[in-house]
Formats: structure tokens, sequence, C-alpha cells
């Protein structure tokens, strides 16, 4: 680890508080405050883009931190607040998982995942391929904190937060996505949003909740 | 388009074959017949709402379609046979067709069959019952093409196409009241027997590839299978076709979907589609499958006399008109596989001038019930539409209202009861004929126990004559049984024609069969089960084992009944002097009966359903003496629906229950299950 030098060090504790990160959405209670760390996370993910295209050279890179910066960091938080407050939901209460049952399920999953990504991370030639293993465990602690929750805003943040996983994982094993599936998935999780968002309104229209136990009692020919 | 036809020097005269050559050859003329009815129906679909274009105009073109189909067909019968490859459907999948004998003669029954039923449904088809005419027109025109491709296809894919088209149409065409829940449910029933039944033909086709991997039938007939494979084949053909033609037990579908069916549908699904899929046993039976040994054949004479028995026993027992046709129907499907597994038996026991005759036979009744069948649905159409009803309990007398259909109706209702001179004794004659060689069968207890199988036949006939005189007797004699039926007018023109070439249909089937018997031979020679002897009979009279053997004269027979009614008419004209008074009739001359007093059709079946009791599944509520309103109801249940598929029913319910434990409709649950999957994937993919 010596040879190693100062900028993928950087690069690996960025990679380390990502992880971190997604340990705390997975203990957060309050979704408001799941709302920032997802905000936080976009941006340890646009540092490390950043510092990627600075030591690459590569001006793609550049150009995906940018769309990172306005999308996952300024747009989507903002959207995600702005729904919180018009429908009043603060808290996601008693999950289906106590926490620290969740945090056990969760560290389990980072061992299988550095586990799975030793493999890959041998073939790799990238400078950042050490940080494959986190990237696949950012995506299934993100699948843990959907199935979890019991809100449907959690869940959508949860999705949201995947996204940044696999974000993450094409890049430190490819330097990045080609630009056209990054600007075409940057457009679908805005547009999905939007519509989640208009599934929010109706959800709590029909059942004066968000809660999703409320629909198990709504399925048909049961 | 690639068009080959056989080798075979052409014996017709030059002018013809100039002719022939200018309009294509037979199979073109045929496929072209089949695009234009598909044409006909698209047609239709352009102004759905209206009747005038739908009715008026498309159904009597297709009927001049299916006219000129029998006619082209009926000419091709003695011909070779010809082949052709259309280049269409999946890449590298040409679809195969083929005219043989086999496939002319059925295209003649649907073509000259179809021809009655368009023409009385150009009459028949009102405004506002559910489907648009014009969507209806669609799918009764496809329904027609569809049965025409599986006749002509020649390989499995095109078979299995057709087949599956065939199904579908007519699943539209069975709930084309589709806002009533009862026909919703009938229509279901049928789509899943003919789905359980495709998929038995399918498998069948797989079976008789025998490793070639080759799906057109020559290479099937190419095919060397062993005896256990064969065994297979057979059983999986006769669980498909017989699926589709309603041979007990796979006959639950056919008293649910007939009386569901508007009349001109039910005509061309009893009438018709039935006898396709005898088309395809015999195919199979007769073409693609070699290698099975005869006595396999008992298995579709025991299965075929138990459908005949049980058909036309519950037809006795039924009081709604269309059911009680229904279960006729599944009779008259029973003495169809019967001929068909005699025929195999004789085609193994290496009897051919017998085995030719059970299977003209068979191709004779399948020729008959189509038009008898399709000519009593119709009638039923025609009652249905004047008076509303279709309980037997609530018509009566309908002969002064109705004439035209009473008197068609009942020429067929004749020729079913097996009536000479008409034309379901002549078939049902043959296959006794048939029956009764069946001791000099070279297996043992076999030949002993078949010719009982006459005896059984003969008493299937003498129920269905019994349950012809309940059925027209309820319907169209006696006085009515309701106020209502006074005000039931007659069937309008077209209807009127389509019956009218039903009813001529049957008659000459029943005057001419020894003209149309040696053209049917051509079938049992090319299919090379055998042949009739030589020389037997002329034009007026049958004879088909040869001039010493027994023979049937209908010209003189009929003329023999016409003079004995005409001189008895005459003989009491010139006798009886006295004034006429004329008193309702069944009531002995005296006027004390009402409609109330008459005979029933439950009363009138119920020597039957005394008889066999064990068969039925009754359930009955007596009046008791102090009911001012005394109602005698029964409601009759089908034993095998109990045994069998209910039960069957039941697994499938509780496996489904079981599965639904996965299936909790819980957003984590799902959400598990991937992230499952996903982890089980990684770890096994790396």
């Amino acid at each position: 680890m010596g040879q190693t030098p100062f900028v993928m060090q950087l690069l690996d504790s960025l990679a380390a508080l990502l992880l971190l990160l997604s340990f705390a959405m997975l203990a957060q209670r309050r979704i408001a405050t799941l709302v920032e760390l997802f905000a936080l996370q976009g941006g340890v993910l646009c540092a490390a883009t950043l510092l990627l295209a600075w030591r690459t050279g590569d001006d793609n890179l550049l150009l995906s931190a940018a769309l990172t910066l306005s999308v996952k960091v300024l747009a989507l938080p903002w959207l995600l607040r702005r729904m919180i407050r018009r429908l009043g939901v603060y808290w996601d209460t008693d999950p289906l998982l106590n926490i620290p049952g969740t945090m056990l399920v969760g560290v389990l999953i980072v061992v299988f995942s550095f586990g799975l990504a030793q493999p890959i991370s041998a073939l790799a030639s990238t400078a950042t391929r050490s940080a494959i293993g986190i990237a696949v465990a950012v995506i299934l602690l993100a699948f843990l904190t959907m199935i979890t929750r019991r809100k449907a805003m959690s869940q959508v943040i949860g999705f949201l937060s995947m996204e940044n996983g696999l974000f993450f994982g094409a890049m430190s094993a490819t330097y990045g996505m080609p630009m056209v599936v990054e600007l075409g998935v940057a457009l679908d999780v805005l547009v999905a949003m939007l519509v989640l968002g208009v599934f929010f309104f109706q959800i709590r229209e029909q059942f004066d909740s968000l809660d999703l136990d409320r629909l198990e009692s709504h399925q048909g020919g049961r | 388009m690639r068009c080959e036809s056989n080798a075979h020097p052409d014996p017709r005269s030059p002018d013809i074959a100039a002719v022939t050559a200018a309009l294509g050859t037979p199979l073109a003329q045929i496929l072209a017949l089949l695009c234009a009815w598909i044409a006909i129906g698209a047609v239709g679909l352009v102004r759905p709402a209206s009747l005038k274009i739908a009715g008026r105009t498309l159904f009597p073109l297709g009927a001049v379609c299916g006219v000129a189909i029998a006619a082209i067909a009926a000419a091709h019968l003695a011909q070779p046979p010809e082949r052709m490859e259309l280049v269409i459907g999946l890449p590298a999948l040409p679809m195969h067709l083929r005219l043989d004998a086999l496939s002319a003669t059925f295209l003649v029954l649907l073509g000259a069959a179809s021809a009655g039923i368009s023409l009385f449904g150009a009459g028949y088809f009102r405004v506002g019952q559910g489907t648009a005419p014009g969507l209806l027109c669609f799918e009764y025109h496809l329904f027609l093409a569809s049965m025409g491709f599986v006749l002509l296809a020649d390989d499995a894919y095109a078979f299995m196409v057709a087949w599956e088209t065939m199904a579908l149409s007519s699943y539209f065409l069975v709930t084309s009241q589709h806002r009533i829940g009862e026909i919703r449910r009938a229509g279901f029933l049928y789509l899943l027997m003919a789905h359980l039944g495709a998929l038995a033909i399918l498998l069948c086709f797989g079976v008789l590839q025998g490793g070639s991997w080759r799906f057109t039938f020559d290479a099937m007939r190419a095919a060397h299978l062993s005896a256990g494979w064969a065994a297979a084949a057979f059983l999986l053909a006769l669980a498909g076709f017989g699926a589709k033609a309603g041979l007990v037990p796979l006959h639950v579908w056919l008293p649910e979907a007939h009386p569901a069916a508007p009349s001109p549908v039910s005509a061309l699904m009893s009438g018709v589609m039935l006898k396709i899929a005898i088309y395809g046993m015999l195919r199979v039976a007769f073409d693609l499958l070699h290698g099975l040994p005869g006595w396999w054949g008992l298995v579709p004479v025991a299965l075929g006399l138990f459908s005949a028995l049980y058909g036309i026993v519950f037809a006795a027992a039924q009081t709604d008109m269309k059911r009680l046709l229904a279960y006729s129907s599944i009779e008259n499907v029973g003495i169809l596989f019967t001929g068909i597994g005699l025929a195999m038996v004789f085609h193994g026991a290496a009897m051919p001038a017998v085995a030719a005759l059970a299977l003209i036979a068979v191709l004779y009744h399948a020729l008959n019930h189509a038009f008898m069948k399709s000519l009593l649905f119709l009638g039923t159409g025609s009652v249905l539409h004047s008076t509303g009803e279709r309980n037997l309990g609530r018509l009566g007398g309908l002969i002064h209202r109705m004439p035209w259909v009473a008197w068609l109706t009942l020429v067929g209702v004749l020729a079913i009861a097996g009536l000479p001179p008409l034309n379901g004794f002549v078939s049902e004659w043959l296959l006794l004929q048939a029956f009764l060689h069946a001791h000099e069968v070279p297996y043992p207890f076999v030949d002993m126990l078949l010719p009982l199988g006459a005896g059984l036949v003969a008493l299937v006939a003498a129920l269905a004559g019994y349950v012809m005189v309940k059925f027209y007797g309820v319907v169209f004699l006696g006085q009515p049984r309701e106020s209502t039926l006074a005000t039931a007018h007659d069937a309008g023109r077209m209807e009127r024609a389509g019956l009218a070439w039903l009813a001529l249909g049957c008659v000459a089937l029943g005057l001419l069969p020894a003209t149309i018997v040696p053209a049917l031979g051509q079938v049992a020679s090319s299919l090379g089960v055998g042949a009739l002897p030589a020389g037997g009979g002329s034009w007026w009279m049958l004879a088909p084992l040869g001039p010493r053997s027994i023979s049937y004269a209908p010209p003189i027979f009929a003329g023999t009944v016409i003079a004995g009614v005409l001189l008895t008419v005459f003989a009491v004209r010139l006798t009886y002097r006295r004034p006429v008074r004329r008193a309702p009739p069944w009531t002995c001359g005296g006027d004390a009966l009402t409609g109330r007093t008459q005979d029933t059709a439950e009363g009138f079946g119920q020597p039957i359903r005394h008889l066999f009791t064990p068969w039925f599944a009754m359930r009955r509520s007596l009046p008791t003496p102090f009911d001012t309103a005394p109602r005698y109801s029964v409601e009759i249940g089908d034993r095998i629906w109990r045994a069998l598929y209910e039960p069957l029913a039941g697994w499938v319910d509780r496996g489904a229950e079981v599965c639904a434990v996965f299936q909790r409709g819980r957003i984590s649950t799902y959400l598990l299950y991937a992230l499952a999957t996903l982890c089980l994937l990684l770890a096994l993919v790396l």
C-alpha cells in the first residue's frame, strides 16, 4: 500500500466514505435526514469522479461529474425535500427489521460483496479496482434499505442510492459508462422521480397514508 | 409461391386442362377461396356496426365461396394429391399444403354445410346482441377459413397455426354475448379444453416425426416408430382430437359451449368443427402413423361406443333444446370414433374390403351429421329468435306458427333419427354392416365381443329416435305451453333458404348413396386402407360388398313410402264421407286438455332417466300436496364432471394456493426475492 499514490489513497477514502454513508442511510429513520445523506452520497460520488477525471485526464468523466452534481446533489434532493414538505412524511418509524439487526445483515452483505468483487478486481486493469467491492456493497445495501422500509418515500431514496452504487461501480471498473448511457440513466432517474411523485400523491389520496402495508389489503382476487 | 403437381398423366380433355391452367390448380383455387373468406371477413370490419353490409351482403358471398369450394373439392376427389409450398411465416419454415382425397372430402363437407349456415346467418344476426355484426362476420369467416387451412395443411407447423386460429376464432364466436357471465364461463371452459387438446396434438406431432426433426407430414409418413412410440402418438392424437370432437370423458365443454353460442355458430361448431377433429384423427391414424398394431383400434371403439350411449342418454334427459342437441352431437361423435376404431381393427387384420366399408361409414356419417345437426341447430335458432325461449318446457305447438321451420326441421329430425330414406340411415346401416363382419377378426375374444358393439349401435340409434321424437314433439307439436308463443313468427327468407339448402343436402345424401359411396371409396383406397369390391349395385341401389351381398335401394324405398302415403290419403278421401271437425292437438278429439296438461320434456325423458339412474347426478325438488302453485324441477348433473373435473380443479386450486404463499403482495418481500436472486446469481457466476 505504501506505493499507492496520494490521489488513489484519496479515492479509496472517498469510496470508504460512500460505504459509510450507505450504512448511515440504512440506520436513518428520519426521512429528511435520509435525503441529506443521499445528497451527501451524491457529493462524494461527484468528488470521486472529479478526482478520477483529473487523474486520467478524461473529459467525459468531467462531464459526468457535472451531471452527478446537477442531478444527484441538487435536483433530486430538492425534489425530494419539496415532496416531503408537501406530503408531510418526516419519519419512517418501526422498519420491518430493527436497526441493529439491519446493520448486522449489512455487515454480512459487505463481506459477501468483497468476496464477490475479488475475481473482478483481479481482472480489471483500472487504477480504482479496489473500489469495485465497495460499489457492489453500496448497491446491495441500498437494496436492503428498500427491503426494510415501510414508507414508499424511503424506498425511492433507496432506489436512487442503488443507482449511485451502479454509477460508482461502472466508474471504478471501466472509468465510467459511455456518455450516452449516463445521460440516459440520469434522465430516466429524473423522470422516474417525477412519476413516483405523482404516484405518491395518488397513493395518499386513496389510502390516506404512504404506508405500503395499506396496499397489501387491496390486492385483486384474494 | 411454388406449385408442383404430381407427375401423373392428366386424364382430362385438353380444353379442361386449358381452363385449369388459366385458373390455376384446384389447390390454388381453393386457397384463393379461403383467402376470399378472410377478405370477406375483413370487409366486415370496415363498418362493424352495419348489419346491412355484414348480414345482407357478406354472409351470402361467404355462402357462394363455400359452394365453390365444395364443387372444386368434389371434382378433385378422384385426382392424385396435389402439393404447394407457401413461403410465408417464419424464415426457412415454409407452409406445406396438400390436397388429397381425404382433405377434399372434408372440404366438400366444410363448403357445402357452411354455405347453408352462412345463408341462414345472413338473416339471423341482429343488431344489439353483444358483438357487433361486422366483427362477428370477421370472426365467422376467419373461423371458416382456418378450418379450410387445417384441411389443407401438410406440415405440423401449418396445421397447428390453423388449428389454433380455429380454436381462438370460435372462442370469440362462442362468447359473442360476453356480457352474460354464464357464457363467459362456457367460453373459458371451451378455450381450456381446446388448449389442452392442442397441447396433446402438438406432442403427438413431436412423437410422429420419429427423430428426423422435420415436421412435414411427408417426413412423418416416412418415419419408422417403434410400437411403443406409435401407441403413444396414437393415444395423444386420440386425446387431442377427442377433446375437440367431444369424446367422453373430454366432452364437458360441448354441452356448455353450444347453448352459449349464437345458433349459426353452434351449427358450425357442431356440424363442421367437430368433423375437422375427426379429419385430424383420420389423418393421423390412417395416413401419418405406421407400425401400430390393429388392435389399438379397440380403444376408440370402446370410447366411441361409451360416448354414443352416454351422449344419447343425457340428451334424453335434457330440457334445454340446444343442450339436447349438444349431447346428441356427443353421441354422433361417439359413433364416428367407433367407426374409426373399427376400420383400424379391420385394417390391422388384413380385411381391406370391410376396413374400407367402416371408413366409408365414418366419412358418410361425418357428411350426414354436418348437414342434419347444422339443420337442427339452425332450427333451434329460428325458434329462439321468434320466441326467446330455449327451455323445452315453455315451447310447443310451433308448427302452426312457424310452418317453414317446422317442416324443414322435420327433415333433419327424421334424418338424425336414422329413418330411411334419409341420410342418417345410410351411414348407420353401413356401420352396422361393418360390425356384422367383426366376428371374422383373427383376435381371440375380440371376435366374440366386437359384434356386441353392433347391438350397442342399434340401441343408440333407437334412443336417438326417441330423443328426436321428444325434441320435435315438444317444440313443434301439441299446444303452446305459454301464451306468449302465439306471437311467434316464421323465419325470414334468408333463414329459410339456409334451412332448405341443408334439408336438401340431407335428402340428396339419403337418396344417392350409390353414387356417393364409391366416391368416398376413393379416400379409403388412396389411404391404402382398402377398396370395396367393384360392381355392386347401380345408381339406385347400394350394394357395398359386392352384388351378391346385402343391398339397399333408397329410391325404391322412398317411392314405396310415398306411394303408400298417397294411397292411404286417397283411400280415406274415397271412403270417408262425414264432415271434418278440427280439435286442438293431442286432446283425442275433445277440448278438455290445455297446454299445461301435455306431456313435458321432463316427463318424456323420465323413463330413460329412470333406467340409467346411476349415470345421472340428479337433484330433484318435488312439490308437496299442499302447494298452491306446484312446480316440479329436476337438475341433472354430469357424474364425470363431479368425479373427474372437480377434483382436478381442486388440485389446481390447491397448487395455486401453495404458490400464493410466495406471492404475498408485499413490496418488501418481492424486493427480498430480487436481492436473494441477485446474490445467488452473482455467487454462481463468479
